[in-house]
């Protein structure tokens, strides 16, 4: 029986040293030879056909590229394959890319003026009005009439989120270099094998011509899952036209306009609740704003979908999403990945129905919170590990949440909160889709773990590690962790879905078990003295018990979830309508902490995210583009506009996780805007858009 | 990733004297002060000029002196030097609580008060300190010295009174008593842009009670509220005085708030500088 | 052109024009300090000159010369901020952290939390939610 010595505890990082001392090295400060600078000439429009494209400048020492430059084909592979790499023929969004230009001096890649005409049709911006829909989902329990005609009162509301930008500190970049008749592409990145496939697809290359190596990584939180593909097919294209290795980094402005952001969502809630509050009947409409191309609006929905009745038991649901196409920048993967945007509707819609209710909020969500037992919309039987009374109640108590609802009531202060929760991994089929590997190495230099799951700030490598050490039974320092190098880690799927820890982690212990047994009782470097090494690789199993029909839309969506809830206080300045949150209380329930100050900073870190998202982050939109596309004008949080948070963590094993972890990662940006916006409700200002600036707090005082 | 520099000069005057002939001489020359807001410009490449006057090591232009009751605060006295002078805190308070709301400590140790007043912006955040001070700036060239006051200093957006051979020297602040108030609604709690933000004196030793109030991000450029503090002092109603304001100020909607927002605002805030002075 | 680096004397080719930071990253090689945003919001630029927190992305070169300029590998890797933020999670990601670590440095011997706030208002930070960053800095003033 292996000691515990790693797990639970807060080991020095891996990956710390580096970043402290300036030494990591992200993509903008590796030094290539004789590198190229890509420059990405845009579209201009929103919609529209490329009539012309001259280029007005001396193209001595320019390489040129366009869509007849694509060896393979002009698309960014990923699910659908309605995006092209470069435009051809049209353009259906502004900063759609057309034209790469490249040049070692950068001066003169700056001043070339490339003159591009288009025969303009009418674009739409109307998610609603939009005759292209990328996916649509129905998810239905029971009878929705049977429930409505038990209802005492039915209560309507609609809900808006705007658009989030990912803001990673760290704009994109990449850098591709030419070498052994295919391409290296080094880069900023969450998934290395998304990034491979889509090149192999987009230059025409078999698999071992292409090698894809991430760097250190300045935060991705979604915005680096899909979209490096896009960014560094440029870049491969430019290095395979010209021989040399081209250097493609975008500044914030280019990012911020031609990037992925967070899907603005519009969601309507029906709701049937019975006088005591117990919800009979559910009717969910969930419009999702894609932008231009489908990229991974499929699951955004799906995941939006699972998650928009709530963590709430209710016999008879109907919820029907669509992701609609508009001519706007394609829209992407970020934390929470639609379950932030249902989930702020249905929390909202809580409060609402609490109100005309007369019942406390906490009172309501107890009444209806899923037990041990229970069904989801979807039909899946929560586990014993479904702890959303406790995390409830916990949070209840620490906040002294019912006192001060009635002790703030008519002042400029509000409390509310949100109950909510995260299905880890991907849904329903998708791990066994997935088929994800992990590989163990014993080495000459000790053991080594060689994943694809990169490290984007969260403690990946960190956490594999211990978890790995303590399954050997080993010092966490004996175990290394390889470089994300395709060349050199097997597929553990994408960084993503909160499913490092859980299903990488997890595969990751089954390799350290195989190798227990293997070594015996020797240590790992007596193992090697005598028999010399050996790669251990396990792949995704799923689970047993868990089913899942995508045509029905009926199962087990994810082998487990993990379980919060939010509580914040507000204060509402009557003179500016500022809303400053002043204080901040979360309690998660994530299985198992494998590292308690990382896990904490996750929590801390999407909390604070979903705090912008309720009150600061507005992605202002004319004629199709982000008009606010500077960080002076973009309005993320700093130190002054983040109050104190206090953070609980509780543990409830899920028997498949490693050590019983479930998933953190997104979590918690699930519930600050919902608690937010019931805060201000409490403060008396209703509002049912976010963000909620003072401008629109304004209105709806006045 | 900065914008290109080829052609572009930047002439490096060792004096003040050197800099005004410069100016006369060899103009047209954009003056770089703090750098915090031109250069941003520049590097973004959406400045036009390509020629440049390096102000920095200019000793001249700082300092921060009384001159009897009044004071001169030096162009290139930068936000921090205002936020810890003792002179400033003493008799110009109103100036720190705005020094302390621009940027954070990286803009505070190299923003100037000079360059903040030159860049003319209608948010920026100096400015309805200065005017509601009546401060007066003294502009210096080859040929002399002019003084401007600072409620005469703007023509347009962004558009000076200053002739392009004209540097901005120093302010002279007279004498002030009284309360001094400023507040500044920005975009979040620090770092942000000014959606709108005022700065009002109450000299309640004044037997005519009428106090200076001005106003920045409500009009093409910061305004001094003439009539609104007429009303105030001739014993209008708060409501009254709401209604002159309206009349007084023209905020449009931009990127960053709306009209209907800062002319909320704009009358919240005369209800809570009415307030201030009891 | 000359300037003081971490306590070294430095001849600069650059435009007079040239921001710092690229001076830094390019010319003198010590890519430690980044660039975030390049219109000085995120402070992940930061750097000391003569010991005062600047963005070195809104500096021409020409302002610094005869100056002293610290940046992150001026630090010597085992001050106690560098300690203090791998241990108590005050870097995630790292992409901020040399400029967050050196507007720390410039803040007083004492700081409040009311001070470190105030002080690192110029670094913005999407990874940590600002926490464990003052933990670091609080943890490693007490040493």
């Amino acid at each position: 029986m292996p000691r515990r010595r790693a797990v639970g505890r807060n080991v020095l990082r891996k990956e710390g040293h580096e970043k402290v001392t300036g030494v990591a090295r992200y993509i903008d400060d590796i030094r290539f030879e004789d590198v190229l600078y890509v420059r990405t000439i845009r579209s201009s429009v929103p919609a529209g056909e490329i009539a012309d494209v001259r280029y007005n400048f001396d193209r001595t020492g320019f390489t040129v590229v366009d869509h007849r430059d694509i060896p393979g084909r002009n698309i960014v592979a990923l699910i659908d394959e309605d995006q092209p790499s470069l435009a051809a023929t049209r353009v259906r969004h502004v900063a759609e890319p057309i034209v790469l230009l490249a040049h070692s001096d950068r001066t003169r890649l700056a001043a070339a003026e490339v003159a591009i005409t288009y025969r303009e049709t009418t674009p739409n911006f109307d998610p609603e009005r939009s005759d292209l829909s990328f996916k649509s989902i129905v998810i239905n329990k029971g009878r929705l009439d049977r429930g409505m005609a038990e209802a005492a009162l039915v209560v309507e509301g609609e809900y808006r989120a705007g658009h989030q930008e990912q803001l990673y500190i760290e704009p994109n970049g990449v850098v591709a270099v030419p070498e052994n008749g295919g391409v290296t592409l080094y880069g900023s990145l969450q998934c290395p094998y998304y990034v491979h496939r889509a090149l192999t697809v987009l230059l025409g290359l078999p698999a071992e011509k292409v090698r894809v190596v991430q760097t250190e990584t300045g935060g991705g939180f979604g915005g680096k899952e899909e979209y490096p593909s896009v960014i560094a097919g440029h870049a491969a294209l430019m290095a395979m036209k010209s021989g040399r290795p081209a250097k493609l980094i975008y500044d914030r402005v280019e990012d911020m306009l031609a990037t992925t952001k967070r899907h603005p969502a519009i969601v309507r809630h029906r709701t049937g609740v019975k006088k005591d509050g117990r919800l009979t009947a559910m009717e969910i409409d969930v419009v999702l704003d894609g932008g231009a191309y489908a990229t991974l609006s499929a699951v955004v929905l799906s995941r939006g979908m699972i998650h928009a009745s709530g963590p709430y038991r209710c016999d008879h649901i109907r919820a029907r999403g669509r992701a609609t196409m508009t001519n706007t920048p394609p829209n992407g993967a970020f934390r929470g990945f639609g379950a932030p945007q249902t989930q702020f509707a249905i929390e909202a819609h809580m409060d609402v129905i609490a109100d005309r209710l007369g019942i406390d909020p906490l009172r309501l969500r107890e009444r209806n919170a899923l037990r041990p037992g229970d069904t989801t919309a979807t039909g899946q039987k929560v586990g014993k590990d479904c702890s959303a009374l406790q995390v409830l109640r916990e949070a209840g108590r620490r906040t002294a949440f019912s006192r001060k609802r009635k002790a703030f009531k008519g002042s400029n202060r509000g409390i509310g909160l949100s109950l909510f929760f995260h299905g880890s991994g991907f849904t329903g089929g998708g791990e066994v889709k997935l088929a994800s590997k992990a590989s163990l190495a014993l080495t000459e230099r000790g053991v080594q773990i060689r994943v694809a799951s990169t490290e984007i700030g969260q403690g990946t490598r960190t956490m594999h590690a211990q978890i790995v050490a303590d399954t050997l039974g080993i010092p966490y320092d004996r175990v290394d962790v390889s470089i994300a190098d395709t060349a050199m880690v097997p597929d553990s799927g994408p960084t993503v879905a909160s499913r490092t820890c859980m299903i990488v982690g997890r595969l990751l212990q089954r390799c350290a078990e195989d190798m227990r047994i293997r070594l015996g009782r020797m240590t790992p470097a007596a193992y090697y003295k005598k028999h010399g090494g050996f790669v251990v690789t396990k792949q995704y199993e799923k689970p047993p018990g868990l089913e899942w029909d995508d045509e029905t839309y009926r199962g087990d969506a994810y082998g487990s979830y993990g379980w919060a809830c939010d509580v914040v206080e507000v204060e509402v300045d009557p003179i500016t309508y500022q809303a400053t949150p002043v204080a901040f209380t979360t309690v998660h329930e994530i299985g198992r902490a494998i590292h308690p100050m990382l896990a904490a900073g996750q929590i801390e870190g999407g909390s604070s995210q979903g705090l912008g998202y309720a009150l600061l982050e507005e992605v202002v939109m004319r004629g199709g583009k982000m008009a606010n596309a500077q960080l002076t004008n973009y309005i993320i949080p700093t130190t002054l506009d983040t109050p104190p948070m206090s953070i609980t963590i509780l543990e409830q094993p899920y028997t498949h996780g490693p050590f019983g972890a479930k998933g953190v990662g997104e979590m918690p940006i699930d519930g600050p805007a919902p608690a937010v916006v019931n805060a201000l409700r409490h403060a008396g200002v209703v509002v049912s858009e976010i963000p909620a600036t003072p401008e629109k707090i304004m209105k709806a005082k006045l | 990733m900065q914008g290109t520099l080829a052609g572009r000069d930047l002439l490096e005057p060792r004096s003040l004297t050197d800099a005004l002939k410069m100016l006369r001489d060899e103009g047209p020359l954009v003056p770089l002060a703090g750098c915090t807001d031109l250069y941003v410009a520049l590097n973004f490449g959406t400045l036009r000029p390509t020629r440049f006057l390096n102000l920095w090591n200019l000793d001249a232009l700082r300092g921060i002196e009384t001159r009897g009751p009044g004071l001169r605060i030096g162009a290139l006295t930068t936000y921090t030097e205002i936020i810890t002078s003792a002179t400033i805190r003493r008799r110009l308070p109103m100036l720190a609580a705005a020094a302390r709301e621009v940027g954070g400590v990286q803009i505070q140790n190299r923003g100037t008060i000079g360059g903040n007043v030159a860049n003319g912006s209608p948010a920026g955040d100096t400015l309805p300190v200065l005017l509601a001070a009546d401060a007066v700036v003294v502009l210096r060239s080859a040929a002399g010295t002019r003084r401007v006051p600072m409620t005469a200093f703007y023509a347009g957006y962004r558009q000076s009174v200053a002739r392009p051979d004209e540097l901005i020297v120093g302010f002279e602040i007279p004498a002030l008593r009284g309360r001094q108030w400023f507040r500044k609604v920005g975009t979040r709690a620090a770092q942000a842009i000014a959606k709108i933000v005022v700065a009002g004196v109450w000299d309640t030793a004044r037997a005519d009670a009428r106090p200076r109030l001005a106003m920045g991000s409500v009009a093409p450029t910061p305004l001094r509220l003439s009539q609104t503090e007429r009303a105030l002092g001739s014993g209008a109603s708060l409501a009254e005085a709401q209604e002159i304001l309206q009349r007084e100020i023209a905020p449009i909607d931009d990127l960053r708030s709306t009209a209907e927002y800062r002319r909320q605002v704009a009358a919240n805030l005369l209800g809570q500088f009415c307030r201030v002075r009891l | 052109m000359r300037l003081t680096v971490n306590r070294k004397t430095v001849t600069v080719k650059a435009h007079p024009l040239t921001r710092l930071l690229d001076v830094l990253r390019e010319e003198c090689g010590l890519t430690g300090t980044k660039e975030g945003c390049g219109e000085g919001e995120c402070g992940a630029c930061t750097v000391l000159v003569d010991g005062e927190a600047v963005n070195s992305c809104l500096v021409p070169v020409a302002q610094v010369q005869g100056t002293r300029i610290t940046t992150i590998e001026g630090l010597g890797g085992r001050h106690p901020l560098q300690r203090a933020f791998v241990e108590h999670g005050g870097a995630q990601c790292g992409i901020c952290t040399p400029g967050m670590i050196m507007a720390a440095a410039a803040l007083g011997p004492r700081p409040s939390l009311d001070d470190i706030r105030t002080g690192l208002a110029g670094n913005l930070c999407r990874c940590t939610g600002y926490a464990a960053i003052y933990r670091s800095v609080q943890r490693a003033r007490a040493r």
